[in-house]
């Protein structure tokens, strides 16, 4: 299938829970609310035609310009993304991208990490994926089954890959800088 | 006892029936098996292991961080640090993820010129695995041939870069330099040495009864769960089945990229039976199932074959190739984002890239899909079950680099 016929396989199955879509970038995506996404991606793994057996990436990508002055020309409001890519085993070379958009902290307040149901149970490669996204970028998988820091200690404090992370001055008496 | 009947029911193997109390062994960071630091936690029943916990990040570096604070091209020593032993293929598919999201064509002789290196590359990444592999398992002698060969062809790279580890060869719009007057003659007079040692390799690893006896039916690796912990590359191949009419899931065959698809070779999945290894008749060692060690293994070992032919025909196509050998990059990158796999020589490694839309040179965010990332994920999987004495078959013939693991 090509990608505008996934989108509109989609579009015909949830309607208008999906927000918003592209087709003239390089890999076309839609874009759903992290409430439909368990149900999205189980659609998008076991219906004939589309069989995306293989989630090939989970990305955060954290929108936000840090620095005040250059915030208003920034071209986007502050939010988060975490984006899956997919693949199909069944038909090789067929390959899609989800999107979900996130405020960048639950309830507006600082600290408290946006969150997303998790999709360990449908991929395996969810479970340390979505753990390196919760340790880089702050964003919690609910119903995750072992959600804990991979990459980085586990004392660490922050999310480094949010753009308004302060780089620590020393760690355990390691100095930072 | 033959190889084939060496399961968990063997009434032979007193290992099984020796059961204690839970516990748990550490095991690295600097064990020398594990291929890098990594710490795997293992808990044991007397010799059976029950779970393993790797734990990571001893080299991580963040660089996609780096990578929103540099340009696309200042990026490119950092990706040659994520898998070392492929520099080139970590180099080419960055460059390749850049190229996508600015729409740029590539030059006929850049991409010939990109296949020589990224094959020659992955020669020289499956001998260093063949001959780790055989470290692992306690057998020196492959890990000196393997690197015999190797030492040529890091003197091919050093011919065209100057460097003999860290390449920055490939780089964004085409390839750093062209190659040097009379290069294209020495790789063809390396091939045709190389070409008769494969057979060696075989001697004295794949059909080596105590390398057999190590390797056959332990890990198996299902089809069903490799796609699931999305193993790619050699370990997923490793795990297919041609008669089964699995598709030979090789990103040069099924997405191709600089040309691929105008090449001449075969993915390579099991069963191995109309495969040339040099020593014909040649029937695949007893007691082997698809998806064990020992296929893994044997995915890489005929990969560097398939190269080979790949490498012969590229350098017959570079003196008729048009175009340049490379192309300038645009200044600042597009607002968008592209997303692109590579095939390298331990799987599918992905790179993920955010313009700003401001069209600034900088990226807002490079993501590294790693190919041994998931790859490591499956371990505590296919080693549940095992012998203590398995774990290092068993997560060498995973082969991953802890460089590009913690990036």
């Amino acid at each position: 299938m090509s990608p505008a016929e996934i989108i509109a396989t989609l579009e015909k199955k949830f309607g208008d829970r999906i927000k918003a879509k592209r087709l003239d970038v390089p890999d076309a995506y839609v874009v759903i609310e992290p409430g439909d996404l368990l149900e999205v991606c189980r659609f998008l793994r076991d219906e004939p035609g589309l069989r995306f057996e293989i989630l090939n990436c989970i990305t955060g990508v954290d929108y936000l310009e840090p620095d005040p002055k250059k915030a208003p020309k920034a071209g986007f409001e502050p939010h988060l993304e975490v984006v899956y890519h997919l693949s199909s085993f069944t038909y090789p070379g067929q390959r899609f991208c989800l999107k979900l958009m996130l405020p960048r902290w639950k309830d507006n307040q600082p600290g408290q990490l946006p969150e997303v149901p998790s999709v360990a149970s449908l991929w395996r490669t969810a479970d340390w994926h979505e753990r390196e996204v919760y340790d880089l970028c702050g964003i919690y998988f609910t119903g995750h089954p072992d959600l804990r820091r991979i990459l980085l200690a586990d004392d660490w404090e922050g999310h480094p890959l949010r753009k308004d992370y302060e780089f620590p001055l020393e760690y355990h008496g390691i100095r930072g800088r | 006892m033959s190889t084939g009947t060496l399961s968990r029911q063997e009434p032979t193997i007193v290992e099984y029936d020796v059961r204690t109390d839970e516990m748990l062994v550490n095991m690295g960071p600097q064990h020398p098996s594990t291929h890098g630091v990594l710490r795997l936690v293992l808990r044991t029943d007397g010799e059976v292991i029950s779970e393993v916990t790797p734990h990571l990040g001893y080299l991580h570096r963040c660089a996609e961080k780096i990578g929103e604070n540099v340009t696309p091209i200042q990026f490119i020593p950092y990706t040659d640090r994520m898998d070392y032993l492929a520099g080139m293929n970590m180099n080419l598919a960055y460059s390749l993820a850049v190229e996508k999201l600015c729409g740029m064509k590539i030059p006929e002789k850049a991409q010939v010129i990109r296949v020589i290196i990224a094959e020659l590359n992955r020669i020289a990444s499956h001998l260093v695995g063949m001959g780790a592999y055989g470290l692992d398992l306690g057998t020196f002698s492959p890990f000196l041939y393997a690197f015999r060969e190797r030492e040529m062809i890091l003197d091919l790279f050093e011919e065209v870069c100057g460097a003999r580890l860290t390449y920055s060869y490939i780089t964004i719009g085409g390839v750093h330099d062209d190659l040097p007057p009379g290069w294209i003659e020495r790789c063809q007079k390396f091939l045709d040495y190389f070409k008769p040692r494969i057979p060696e390799y075989h001697t004295l690893l794949t059909t080596n009864h105590i390398f057999v006896q190590r390797t056959a039916n332990v890990g198996v690796l299902s089809k069903e769960t490799a796609l699931s912990y999305g193993c790619t590359g050699p370990v997923l191949r490793g795990s297919l089945d041609r008669r089964k009419g699995d598709p030979a899931w090789d990103l040069r065959k099924i997405e191709p990229y600089c040309g691929y698809e105008t090449y001449d070779f075969r993915a390579v999945i099991p069963p191995f039976d109309d495969w040339d290894v040099g020593n014909r008749p040649w029937e695949p060692p007893p007691g082997t199932v698809i998806g064990d060690a020992w296929h893994r293994f044997m995915v890489r070992m005929l990969e560097v074959v398939e190269s080979i032919k790949i490498i012969e025909q590229a350098l017959k196509r570079y003196p008729n190739a048009q175009g340049a050998h490379r192309i300038e990059p645009p200044k600042h990158l597009p607002a968008g984002e592209a997303y692109q796999e590579t095939e390298a020589p331990r799987g599918q490694m992905g790179f993920y890239i955010v313009g700003r839309p401001t069209k600034d040179a900088v990226p807002l965010r490079v993501r590294a899909r790693s190919s041994c990332f998931c790859n490591l994920s499956v371990a505590n999987e296919i080693c549940r079950g095992c012998l203590i004495a398995d774990i290092p078959a068993i997560v060498g013939s995973l082969d991953f680099v802890m460089g590009e693991v913690d990036r």
